[in-house]
């Protein structure tokens, strides 16, 4: 970073333009709203994980004082869901239970107390089902299912995809290794718990404020449920309290309370407590994995099969996305000629599983990354070397269609490389400390929408006040990652002007243009080049009426440092505030918008819309920790990541995603686990913050982030994302540095102290799972790679996309 | 339908927030934490859990971070609490505040105030901490966003800029490390 840069505000340490005000405790949060006349809504949820419900009585609860309205599943029909391909979800359950916390009824009374103590009233007989708790159950018991579609009894989703010849090039190989692993799930544990309020005004129109990292969605979740027309409603998306996936579905909640708004005329909130948040979860999916990989003598790839078993939960979620994504990634960071990938979800009445930061992709580079650094071991070969020789290549084809931009991968690796002196300590340091190396690759935003159409995934429009202010609108919504300050600094930079004169609207069905949401890694990326766009347009109408007054050629008007002048002489000019002025008398009002679709994908098999990206992230990291023999207890010393971000926006934001990233991972890595009692009924082991454990300042090492600049052409002046991406190599870091520490695997996360100590002990000094479920998989839909000539159909014409028309629901790739 | 309350008697009482006295009148077993964001509309102190486990909630009673959920609103007449909103000196913010704005020590800023107001009573106590204390001092409130590594520094530039109000962060803090 120390080239001299020809950027004002991008790449700029930019205070975030709402800094003082969360500093100042003035942001207001969802739960933070009140309206005069608001009632309390508190849901009810099923204790038991799978039932049928034979009656719901609410007679006793709708008498009590203070009680506005009881609702229940009948009110509310109409199924919804986030994927077109899993509308499985009720706003109450009306017949059926899935999990330990499935909602069945709700109340709205007139404080919290009252809601409570009316939902504690309420009398549901449930008729007990065979509980379904893991993939084993799941897989051996077809019945009872838990939902009427799905591929086969209680297996939501079997998926198989084939790029070129995979049994052919490990036959071909010169070594074939296997392993199998295992990932536990985990949770986000957002700090804010999830909070919504509805008002209904007198003329009809509903509004909805929530803690949600997609607006956009709920909208439509609301409108179809609700049976209203979506101009009749508007969601507002409340700064989110952290999301990290967690706030990306639309939910039960925010249906019942914008229901019981209806019903009552009055506003109505609801505040999630930490034990319900726990139960909403959409997290990490727990998965099961075997990778089979041939290599040949130089230690290349010759081909890799890959195997994943997700346990779902009870309901769809993004989970058939998360499936693919357990597939898709595995080519983009090192040449796999040669793959294929075979993915089962589960349906287990547990609380549903979704997309947590790195959605899908955190198992599978586990298991590749721990793969690998065994790999290399046995081949007598560094592993930091083995990856900088089996790079992927920039501006490539990966075997399963995803088009590679700017790689800086390498970079990265020389980067944690140098800093960590690992070429002087790595395998040479004393028995009980050890160093760990891994990579990985995330998307900047999925190629192709949830809702499969022809129309932007995000929009940006542009007020212009005579004053010098910008007024910028965009759906987009900040969950802390700093999306607003992005917006600013790229609009800013553009007009040449102080970020902080910008105003941002977000995250507003009614008043911006539809961004499709935070996540997937997607907002710098394809926020900014919307924001680029509208900015352009807008400066080209104030270029017009400034060359016009000075009577010069358009091309030598410049826009910087809050004037608009003559390049030529920049005495000649005016301020932006007057530049302004002179377009508005020139051409009218001035206000522009700009928008943004991602390249078409090459892949045009089934399944191919989960993978492609504009662009792909990289990160390297190296772990430097301590392992206690005598306890297995891990103290994590030290750690260096670097990551390639195409070109940082702002480097204070950018290293605060890459701590906070590797802060996650090593939650996840050394402790975090969403789990259940399968002795219990399926309740969650420790639904509170000081049970499920994550990494306290006590826990946290020092880390090292090194920025890599590697520019994408469609990045926004060549960003790329930076949210997701430094976690994934995390847990596979601390797995390697265990190893590489007291020589035991341990094939499975959390590495907690039990299995390190397990392993030491055990013969084979490994612990993790053996042996995988045997599932009839269907016949692959088989692709011809690059290299081998295809253009990304499927072999014979066989599983091709569907096509749908605009605005159709088919897709399932957010 | 009924509309009739419930038979509920409300206390009432004078306590002491940011340096004003105000009187409210709020049921007995509600918290500090309640009675603030409920009955005094000081909605900056957030909550994370109401069970006393990630020190959301903290605001400062007679100086001591303590946990607001864990307190009853009854037992806080005749002491001195400080919330989030009474951290900035009129329209100037806390050089904690300007600190965790400059270096994203708030991300999402769901847990600032409660660990702005934890590090304001360490700063009290001990002017220069050392990275070790800073740690302990913040060891009850969780953070999910930032790893707690901008949180340590704005803390450090903040005691720095309480000394000398044109201490800067350093190169590293602010662009990433090279190597």
């Amino acid at each position: 970073m120390s080239s001299p840069r020809p950027f004002k505000t991008i790449g700029h340490p930019v205070r975030k333009i709402d800094g003082l005000s969360k500093c100042a405790g003035v942001t207001k949060f969802a739960d933070d709203l009140v309206l005069p006349r608001m009632l309390f809504c508190k849901l009810l949820r099923a204790p038991i994980p799978h039932a049928l419900i034979r009656k719901i009585d609410t007679r006793r609860a709708a008498k009590r004082p203070g009680v506005f309205a009881v609702l229940t599943g009948k009110s509310l029909p109409v199924p919804f869901g986030i994927l077109p391909v899993s509308q499985d979800e009720h706003a109450l359950c009306p017949d059926h239970v899935r999990f330990v916390g499935d909602p069945v009824a709700a109340v709205a009374a007139v404080d919290e107390d009252v809601a409570f103590d009316a939902m504690n009233a309420i009398r549901v007989d449930y008729e007990p089902l065979k509980e379904i708790l893991s993939i084993e159950d799941a897989i051996q018991n077809p019945e009872p299912r838990l939902h009427d579609y799905g591929d086969d009894g209680n297996i939501h989703k079997k998926v198989s995809l084939e790029f070129g010849d995979v049994a052919k090039g490990l036959a071909g190989a010169d070594q074939v290794f296997e392993d199998t692993m295992y990932f536990e799930g985990n949770t986000h544990l957002p700090m804010e718990q999830h909070s919504a309020l509805a008002a209904v005004d007198p003329d009809g129109k509903l509004t909805v404020w929530s803690s949600t990292q997609t607006p956009h969605y709920v909208h439509r979740a609301l409108a179809k449920v609700l049976e209203m027309p979506p101009a009749r409603i508007r969601v507002i998306a409340c700064p989110n309290g952290g999301g990290f996936g967690g706030k990306s579905d639309p939910f039960n909640h925010e249906i019942v309370v914008a229901k019981l708004a209806l019903m009552t005329g009055r506003p109505v909130k609801v505040t999630l407590t930490r034990e319900e948040v726990f139960y909403c979860h959409r997290g990490r999916h727990p998965v099961l994995m075997r990778v089979k990989t041939g290599v040949r003598k130089d230690g290349s790839i010759a081909a890799m099969h890959f195997k994943s078993f997700l346990d779902g939960g009870g309901y769809g979620s993004y989970g058939v996305a998360s499936t693919y994504y357990t597939g898709a990634l595995q080519t983009v960071t090192y040449q796999v000629p040669q793959y294929r990938f075979d993915g089962v979800r589960c349906f287990t009445n547990k609380p549903p599983c979704g997309p947590k930061r790195g959605h899908g992709t955190p198992q599978p580079r586990f298991a590749l990354e721990v793969h690998i650094d065994k790999i290399s071991e046995r081949l007598g070969i560094d592993p930091a070397e083995w990856r900088l020789r089996n790079l992927q290549p920039a501006n490539s084809l990966t075997a399963n269609h995803l088009r590679i931009g700017s790689m800086g991968l390498g970079k990265c690796i020389e980067k944690v490389v140098r800093g960590s002196d690992w070429r002087n300590r790595f395998r040479r340091l004393p028995f009980g400390r050890g160093l760990g190396l891994a990579c990985s690759s995330y998307l900047c935003g999925a190629g192709l929408p949830i809702y499969w159409n022809n129309m932007p995934h995000t929009g940006v429009q542009l007020k212009l006040d005579r004053g010098g202010g910008v007024c910028v609108f965009c759906g987009e919504i900040d969950i802390g990652q700093g999306s607003d300050t992005v917006l600013a600094q790229t609009v800013a930079e553009v007009l040449g002007i102080d970020p902080y004169d910008i105003r941002v609207v977000y995250g507003d069905t009614d008043l911006t243009p539809v961004d499709l949401g935070s996540y997937s890694s997607r907002v710098t990326l394809m926020m900014g080049n919307a924001a680029i766009q509208a900015a352009e347009r807008a400066r080209e109408l104030l270029a017009q009426a400034a060359a016009e007054k000075f009577q010069i050629p358009v091309n030598r008007i410049v826009c910087a440092g809050g004037r608009v002048f003559d390049a030529g002489d920049p005495e000649r000019g005016m301020t932006f505030a007057e530049a302004v002025v002179a377009a508005e008398a020139k051409y009218g009002t001035i206000g522009t918008v700009g928008s943004y679709t991602p390249p078409v994908s090459h892949g045009k098999f089934r399944g191919s819309g989960v993978g492609p990206s504009p662009a792909y992230s990289y990160s390297a990291a190296v772990v430097d920790l301590t392992v206690s023999p005598e306890t297995g207890w891990i103290t994590v010393n030290k750690i260096w990541v670097a990551h390639d971000v195409g070109q940082c926006i702002n480097p204070v934001l950018v290293m605060g995603q890459v701590e906070g990233s590797v802060y996650m991972g090593l939650g996840e890595a050394l402790m975090e686990e969403q789990v259940f009692r399968r002795d219990r009924h399926g309740v969650h082991k420790f639904p509170s913050l000081l049970e499920y454990k994550s990494l306290t300042t006590m826990e946290m090492p020092e880390v090292v982030t090194y920025i890599v600049e590697d520019p994408d052409p469609n990045g926004p002046f060549g960003a790329k994302e930076v949210g997701q991406g430094p976690l994934l190599p995390i847990m596979p870091a601390v797995a390697n540095a265990v190893y590489d520490a007291v020589r035991v695997r341990v094939d499975e996360v959390p590495i907690t102290p039990d299995k390190v100590l397990k392993a030491l002990q055990s013969p084979s000094k490994r612990y993790g799972p053996t042996r995988i479920p045997e599932v009839t998989l269907p016949e692959p839909i088989r692709v011809p790679t690059p290299v081998e000539g295809g253009d990304g159909r499927a072999a014979g014409g066989e599983g091709e996309r569907k096509k749908k028309p605009s605005g159709a629901s088919a897709g399932v790739s957010p | 339908m009924k509309t009739r309350l419930p038979r509920k008697r409300k206390v009432h009482l004078r306590i002491r927030v940011n340096g004003e006295t105000h009187e409210v009148a709020f049921a007995p077993h509600k918290t500090l934490l309640e009675v603030l964001r409920e009955d005094m509309g000081l909605t900056g102190t957030k909550h994370g859990c109401e069970l006393g486990e990630c020190g959301t909630c903290t605001v400062l009673i007679d100086g001591e971070p303590q946990l607001s959920c864990l307190v009853l609103g009854l037992e806080c007449e005749g002491m001195d609490i400080i919330t989030v909103e009474g951290l900035a000196d009129g329209p100037q913010p806390h050089p904690l505040q300007q600190s965790f704005a400059e270096l994203g020590a708030a991300q999402c800023g769901y847990c600032t105030p409660g660990i702005l107001l934890a590090s304001k009573a360490l700063l009290d106590e001990d002017p220069n901490p050392p990275r070790d204390r800073i740690r302990e001092a913040l060891s009850g409130n969780l953070c999910r966003c930032t790893g707690y590594i901008k949180i340590y520094e704005a803390v450090e530039l903040a005691a720095r800029r309480l000394k000398d109000p044109k201490a800067e962060p350093s190169r590293e803090i602010l662009r990433g490390y090279e190597v």
